[in-house]
């Protein structure tokens, strides 16, 4: 609570906004809502999962006074998710824009977590020993040449292995793997040990947390000038970001459209323990005609993804999830019977219409979403924190944000 | 020509397509194939969505002003399919159920004696049950016995892709049913949707084909395309095959002309 008082006492300083607001307003292009010259850039930001958190440090790093809002911070998907870092190996048909983003964010990856590591002194689990995706059946096989020659088309390097060369490079796989491909660039990183670094990074940055639930969106003269937090408190701003995942367009007050729709996907998780070492690197598999993956941590922790149901906001962990997460693991890795069982847990994805990330300003001045990250958000993390952090700062924007702004989902696009 | 048209239950439908949606990449992509494939009835697995979600698939079938068919995709016995049966009437007020029971995951053929409870069951239950059926004269005439609205009959096992493998019992089944005939499932590309319709089938169903096209917009034009264009030719009546040529021009009279 003191920090509420501190911050509500610092906050009425801020009484010049409305007259700047009246003054944009004047000049007919009241697009962008600027702090009065001098001062420095207010920003609240709801969600503190890895986007809220990456982008709370960027910003604030960049000069921005940053007031970060999570009754939890990352316990929502970022704390289920595996962390593959591999846009590679996700390809899917017409995502190409997807990609190169993927593509940008994984060339960023080493400098993120080395600038992130410094300043904390924190280990984030960061790996790039390649990840391979087999094989089980003929079809299987079938199906994975179309992905690999769909990947050769767009003049990405991938290695095809037969069932033999897989074996080789990871010895628990099952004797009958047909074939594989390994993507020698890709990786992984330990999402538990992300956050807790970006958390003390934000914090080394100057980035406040306010762990309560923001509960509405403060709109004044057709801006968006703050949130208004569950127990009523209120935290202005010159710039709101919605980054709370699926819950992103759920603030009281938020004029209906101005976020597109993303809605909660499903994924169940579940974490085994090896005494010994299991697998050497990520390792995909298709089964049947169903994904499973499984990644490996340096102490030991074996993580099994992921199922993806869509069931609204329902995160029970349940026995046909888990079965079919262990059926196809074991086909493909028999020994993985010998693990200990860990956990198991079920988070929330948030799903665009069009499965892509949602970054950048809304219709609304003042109001900026960052969510609709869905599979791919511990991916996408340091090229979106760079994104919008620039976008909230009126920095120059990456050319590789273009595809991903929250207009082309408006009426006109979608009817 | 404007008098050619599907009836199911006495609801006339309006076009011979119809859509699943398992498979689609994304919601986008599913909006813009359904709207390219022409469809009035598209099926919804029941296990797999949440009718109170916002954003899901519900709700682009309802935007796209297209009927929901609720699916029992992923029962194995009949009264699992029964009971989903019965929470998809109580979550979307629909009395229409595609009965799907399966036999087991590898093939995902239909178990027939379990269906056929389940049909039973339904029909006396007052739903419109449209059974996903085996490729058997006999058990499509059996269901049909029990009171269902249409038959479906698979052309290949589902996701298969492998089109029309037995194209004589389809048209066995076309022969004798008094009811609606739908091909369900296998169905790879268009000219396996032509060809369904060539042998007297009422309707198309499928899903993967487009879904898991590389253009699934595209593949879903070539569909409703397809559909139209083996209907025509199946009221038109093709011509007798011949063992020899015959020109298309007479030749008689050609010397004096």
């Amino acid at each position: 609570m003191n920090q509420l008082k501190r911050h509500r006492a610092r906050e009425s300083g801020t009484t010049g906004l409305r007259g700047r607001l009246e003054r944009a307003a004047d000049r007919h292009d009241l697009i962008r809502i600027m702090p009065a010259k001098g001062a420095r850039m207010e920003i609240v930001i709801v969600g503190a999962g890895v986007i809220g958190l990456a982008t709370a440090w960027r910003a604030a790093a960049g000069g921005a006074a940053v007031t970060l809002v999570d009754p939890e911070p990352a316990s929502g998907a970022s704390a289920v998710a595996a962390g593959m870092l591999t846009p590679v190996s996700e390809l899917t048909y017409g995502e190409e824009p997807l990609l190169r983003l993927g593509l940008a964010s994984r060339e960023r990856y080493g400098a993120f977590v080395a600038e992130l590591e410094d300043l904390t002194g924190l280990g984030t689990g960061y790996r790039t020993d390649g990840i391979i995706e087999v094989a089980f059946d003929a079809d299987d096989l079938g199906h994975l040449d179309d992905l690999r020659r769909f990947q050769e088309s767009l003049g990405i390097p991938v290695e095809a292995l037969t069932g033999r060369e897989c074996r080789r490079a990871e010895p628990m796989l099952a004797p009958g793997v047909r074939g594989g491909l390994l993507a020698p660039e890709d990786g992984s990183i330990d999402p538990r040990r992300l956050t807790p670094a970006l958390l003390a990074a934000g914090e080394r940055t100057g980035v406040r947390l306010v762990r309560r639930r923001a509960a509405g969106l403060l709109v004044e003269r057709d801006a968006a000038v703050g949130v208004r937090l569950d127990d009523g408190t209120e935290l202005r701003a010159d710039r709101v970001l919605l980054a709370a995942g699926p819950w992103s367009g759920d603030l009281d007050g938020l004029p209906s459209g101005t976020v597109p729709p993303v809605r909660p996907v499903k994924g169940q998780v579940i974490r085994l323990r090896a005494r010994t070492p299991f697998i050497a690197r990520s390792t995909r598999g298709i089964v049947k005609g169903s994904s499973v993956y499984l990644v490996p941590r340096a102490d030991g922790e074996v993580v099994v993804g992921a199922t993806q149901e869509e069931l609204g906001f329902d995160t029970r962990v349940t026995a046909g999830g888990l079965w079919e997460l262990l059926r196809d693991a074991r086909e493909l890795l028999p020994g993985i019977t010998e693990l200990e069982f860990a956990e198991v847990s079920a988070g929330l994805r948030p799903g665009s219409p069009d499965n892509a990330p949602v970054m950048g300003p809304t219709a609304l001045p003042g109001l900026y979403v960052g969510t609709g990250h869905f599979r791919n958000g511990v991916l996408l993390t340091p090229v979106s924190a760079d994104i919008l952090a620039a976008t909230l700062l009126d920095a120059p924007v990456p050319d590789v944000a273009a595809p991903f702004a929250p207009d082309r989902f408006s009426p006109e696009v979608t009817s | 020509m404007d008098d050619d048209r599907l009836v199911i239950a006495g609801e006339e439908l309006g076009s011979r397509l119809i859509m699943g949606t398992g498979g689609a990449p994304s919601m986008s992509v599913l909006r813009a194939a359904l709207a390219a494939s022409g469809t009035a009835l598209t099926t919804v697995a029941m296990r797999r969505v949440d009718p109170s979600a916002r954003g899901s698939v519900l709700d682009v079938l309802s935007e796209c002003g297209i009927r929901v068919l609720p699916n029992t995709a992923g029962c194995f016995t009949a009264g699992e399919a029964v009971l989903t049966a019965k929470l998809a009437r109580e979550a979307l007020g629909t009395s229409w159920v595609k009965l799907e029971v399966i036999a087991d995951e590898r093939t995902l053929l239909p178990d027939p004696i379990e269906l056929v409870e389940a049909a039973e069951q339904l029909v006396a239950d007052g739903f419109v049950v449209l059974p996903y059926t085996n490729d058997d004269p006999v058990l499509a005439r059996r269901l049909e016995q029990i009171g269902c609205a249409a038959v479906m009959p698979l052309g290949s096992p589902i996701g298969s892709g492998l089109g029309i493998r037995n194209p004589h019992n389809i048209e066995l089944i076309v022969e004798r049913a008094g009811v609606p005939v739908i091909l369900d499932a296998g169905l790879g590309t268009a000219s396996d949707a032509a060809l369904a319709m060539e042998l007297g089938c009422d309707a198309v169903l499928l899903a993967t084909a487009v879904t898991r096209a590389r253009h699934p917009e595209r593949m879903a034009a070539a569909m409703r395309h397809a559909v139209e264009a083996g209907r025509l030719a199946r009221l038109a009546g093709r011509i007798p095959k011949r063992r020899y040529a015959q020109a298309s021009s007479p030749f008689e009279g050609l010397a004096t002309s």
